[in-house]
């Protein structure tokens, strides 16, 4: 790295390619788009853990002596909305996957470019809404907006932060939308379905999720809205209206939506286990199909949210052998990451640190799933902390470590920059010991009986809700390090180079920051994704 | 060599900077727009499942509901869409034939017909409010053993075909927005994808409401 600090940035790098801040709200530029996105999504993270903090603080003592019941419903269901919504859905699709898929595939941008840049307005009108709602007097639903409490019963802002979900759900379909029409139509010549890097599979898999899904709970927020505004009787069992309807409907969105999580992310691992390995991922083709599978599966297992909902035993039955399944396509990923590695040349960069992190958080969320698509566990573990362990180590232990990876991997592409190696693998550690700090004691919290979503618990819950709070503190100071070396490494980060990684890729293959075409000139593949050991032309050692 | 290359090419005004030829440009624009038309569908579908739920549990309110709606203007309304879904595909062709004149004739016939539409919908709205049939605190139906679930049929109703007023709006102001780009010759016989997916959305419109008629106005009615 010592020659490569007198190394300068390209001068025609996107980030060059005009100043001030109407070349950036009026950009039509996939990879600035991504970082106005990037910056939104890191102010809703933080927003979000705040109230995370609340959460932790409070449950600290056995009393629930900090805020009163409440506030503390507001404090989750606002942590959880947050979190969801405005961070874990677009977190790696509209940053990274926005960056990288014009330039992985080859293309100078995504096929609707102002499109793009409406979905990212539209993003930020629908978060106002939001934040008007939080403090308009907060939100105390939960973030699942169950009728008929919704809709006749809370006194809280359901109304405004409903709207803004609904308005936040448009930017997902057009992002969705944007991604699919430009893997069909934009891939440079060469670059044929199989040699499309697995990042690409996992954005496409999660992109028809995006379409399919997303409209289904826009018109349920409509429905919630009509009965809540103008007393229109559909979900409400006063006028004859089914509850459960509306769990359906939420969940045939939102179980699929797990999936808009965590199907990115695990393209991102895919990328960072071949490229810290130094080989071709082990059953490429499997790997890209099991994406495919699980958007597919992910649109049949709604039904187990709903075991102790009152829905037949029937269908409760098919619903949770079709849960099993997802554990198929799941399993082909790891088993394929881990048989990559088998041999591989591995280095232990920061990215890889958070892929092995992902590995097997990411097991563990997976193998927890299987506990809870079992009827018979899941009756005895509803609405414990089981479940909100279960789902942290999939949604944080998965998502967010993948993202973090990513944004490692690519920071020298984005920024052109490197950040201090040390003090990553630093946060790296810190993150993973502080995320199982606070989540595994949830684990046992959940099987030993403590319910979730209660402010006050009794008094032998103590010793692992410290532990957990005391592991959200050092989570917290894991990510707030990167926050500061990336802004760091933007001014004193040694100058990457084109190719920091010495990896395959077509956006390895332009220069750090991208021209704002992003190639000089359209590339020609005749390779197959991940081909090491091979030359890498273009490569600035 | 490469830059050469490039400025020898030839760039049709229409062409973004980001597209390779006009071909690619209109390939991708089409198929935006029907993976646009997919999550359409899911957005009504969730509505038409709420409908199939309620009529399963509630078939006598749903039939008596029905007899309250105005067949006639109903099935107008289905004519003079199914018309202007006509019109709108005659706009399309004169597009391919880059006749310009014929464009705007035929968006504008396209744009009364909506225009039609949306007025005699607001007559059957303005009857509802009138009989005390919108959902809410005033709503009164006669047979008081179907009160409630005749209140979740027209809640249903104006739920379903209110979206489906406000697309028709959306399609209205798509189509003003085709017509000044004809006018002003952004609209050619090389680019004329613009209405050509205007065109898709639309007809889509067009059938939201074949579906919406049968299922409201004529699903078990006895005349």
């Amino acid at each position: 790295m010592s020659s490569s600090t007198e190394l300068k940035l390209p001068p025609n790098n996107y980030l060059h390619d005009g100043y001030g801040w109407k070349s950036w709200l009026l950009t039509r530029d996939h990879k600035r788009i991504a970082l106005l996105y990037l910056a939104a999504i890191t102010f809703f993270f933080i927003i979000g853990g705040a109230f995370a903090v609340g959460i932790r603080l409070d449950l600290a003592t056995p009393a629930g002596d900090m805020v009163t019941d409440d506030t503390y419903n507001k404090l989750f269901t606002m942590h959880g909305v947050m979190m969801v919504f405005f961070f874990l859905i677009p977190a790696v699709p509209a940053t990274l996957g926005n960056f990288l898929l014009p330039l992985m595939i080859g293309a100078k941008d995504l096929a609707f470019p102002k499109i793009n840049l409406a979905s990212w307005y539209i993003y930020m009108i629908g978060s106002l809404f939001t934040l008007y709602a939080i403090i308009a007097g907060g939100l105390d639903t939960g973030w699942t907006f169950y009728t008929p409490f919704s809709t006749a019963a809370s006194t809280s802002a359901v109304l405004p932060a409903g709207l803004g979900i609904f308005i936040n759900g448009f930017s997902s379909i057009l992002t969705g939308l944007n991604f699919i029409v430009t893997i069909h139509r934009m891939r440079a010549p060469g670059m044929t379905w199989f040699r499309l890097p697995l990042f690409i599979w996992a954005h496409y898999a999660t992109s028809i999720i995006m379409i399919l899904g997303t409209p289904v709970v826009a018109v349920t927020l409509v429905m919630v809205v009509a009965e809540r505004a103008f007393h229109f009787g559909i979900f409400d069992p006063a006028v004859g209206g089914d509850p459960v309807l509306f769990q359906h409907l939420f969940w045939f969105y939102s179980h699929p939506a797990v999936y808009i999580m965590v199907l990115p992310s695990m393209g991102i691992i895919s990328e960072l286990i071949a490229a810290f390995c130094r080989k071709q991922i082990f059953g490429y083709t499997f790997v890209a199909f099991s994406s495919l599978g699980i958007a597919v599966l992910g649109f049949l297992v709604w039904g187990h949210h709903m075991f102790v909902a009152g829905e037949s035993v029937y269908a409760a039955l098919v619903f949770s052998l079709i849960s099993f399944f997802v554990a198929i396509p799941s399993a082909v990923k790891v088993f394929n990451w881990t048989a990559t590695m088998y041999k591989g040349s591995v280095e232990w960069a920061t990215p890889m640190l958070y892929a092995i992190g992902f590995i097997g958080l990411f097991t563990i969320g997976g193998l927890t799933g299987l506990f809870l698509a079992s009827i018979g566990i899941d009756v005895h573990v509803t609405d414990t902390y089981f479940v909100v362990a279960h789902f942290h180590y999939v949604m944080v232990g998965g998502t967010i470590m993948a993202y973090l990876g990513g944004l490692h991997y690519w920071w020298p592409k984005i920024s052109g920059r490197m950040y201090p190696e040390r003090l990553a693998k630093i946060a790296a550690v810190i993150v993973f010991v502080g995320f199982n700090l606070t989540f595994f004691p949830q684990f046992i919290l959940g099987y030993l009986g403590m319910p979730r979503r209660y402010h006050a618990y009794p008094p032998e819950f103590q010793l692992l809700n410290v532990l957990s709070s005391a592991g959200a503190s050092i989570l917290a100071i894991g990510y707030l390090l990167p926050m500061f070396y990336f802004a760091w490494s933007l001014r004193y980060g040694p100058i990457a180079g084109s190719n920091p990684w010495g990896a395959v890729g077509l956006e390895w293959n332009t220069t750090s920051p991208p021209p704002t075409l992003n190639f000089e000139e359209t590339p020609v593949v005749t390779w197959d994704a991940y081909e090491y050991p091979t030359p890498v032309e273009g490569h600035v050692a | 060599m490469p830059e050469a290359v490039l400025h020898e090419h030839h760039h049709p005004p229409a062409l973004a900077h980001h597209f390779e030829n006009l071909e690619e440009q209109h390939t991708a624009a089409t198929l935006g727009m029907w993976v646009f038309l997919v999550t359409e569908v899911l957005f009504f579908g969730g509505l038409f499942m709420a409908y199939t739920l309620y009529r399963h549990w509630y078939p006598a309110a749903f039939m008596a509901s029905s007899h309250e709606l105005d067949i006639t203007l109903g099935a107008t309304n289905t004519a003079v869409l199914i018309v202007s879904s006509l019109t709108m595909a005659l706009a399309v062709h004169a597009a391919q034939e880059g006749e310009r004149g014929k464009i705007m004739f035929f968006l504008v016939v396209t744009m009364i017909l909506g225009l039609a539409f949306l007025g005699i919908k607001s007559v059957e709205y303005m009857d509802k409010f009138e009989h005390h049939h919108v959902p809410g605190a005033s709503f009164h139906f006669d047979d008081p053993a179907l009160q409630q679930p005749a209140q979740i049929f027209f809640s249903l109703y104006f739920v379903m075909t209110g979206l489906h007023a406000l697309h028709m709006i959306v399609g209205l102001g798509l189509m003003t927005w085709m017509f000044i780009w004809t006018k002003n010759g952004t609209i050619t016989k090389d680019y004329s994808s613009p209405i050509e997916i205007s065109g898709l959305y639309w007809h889509f419109v067009d059938i939201v409401w074949i579906f919406l008629f049968p299922l409201l106005y004529l699903l078990g009615r006895h005349i």
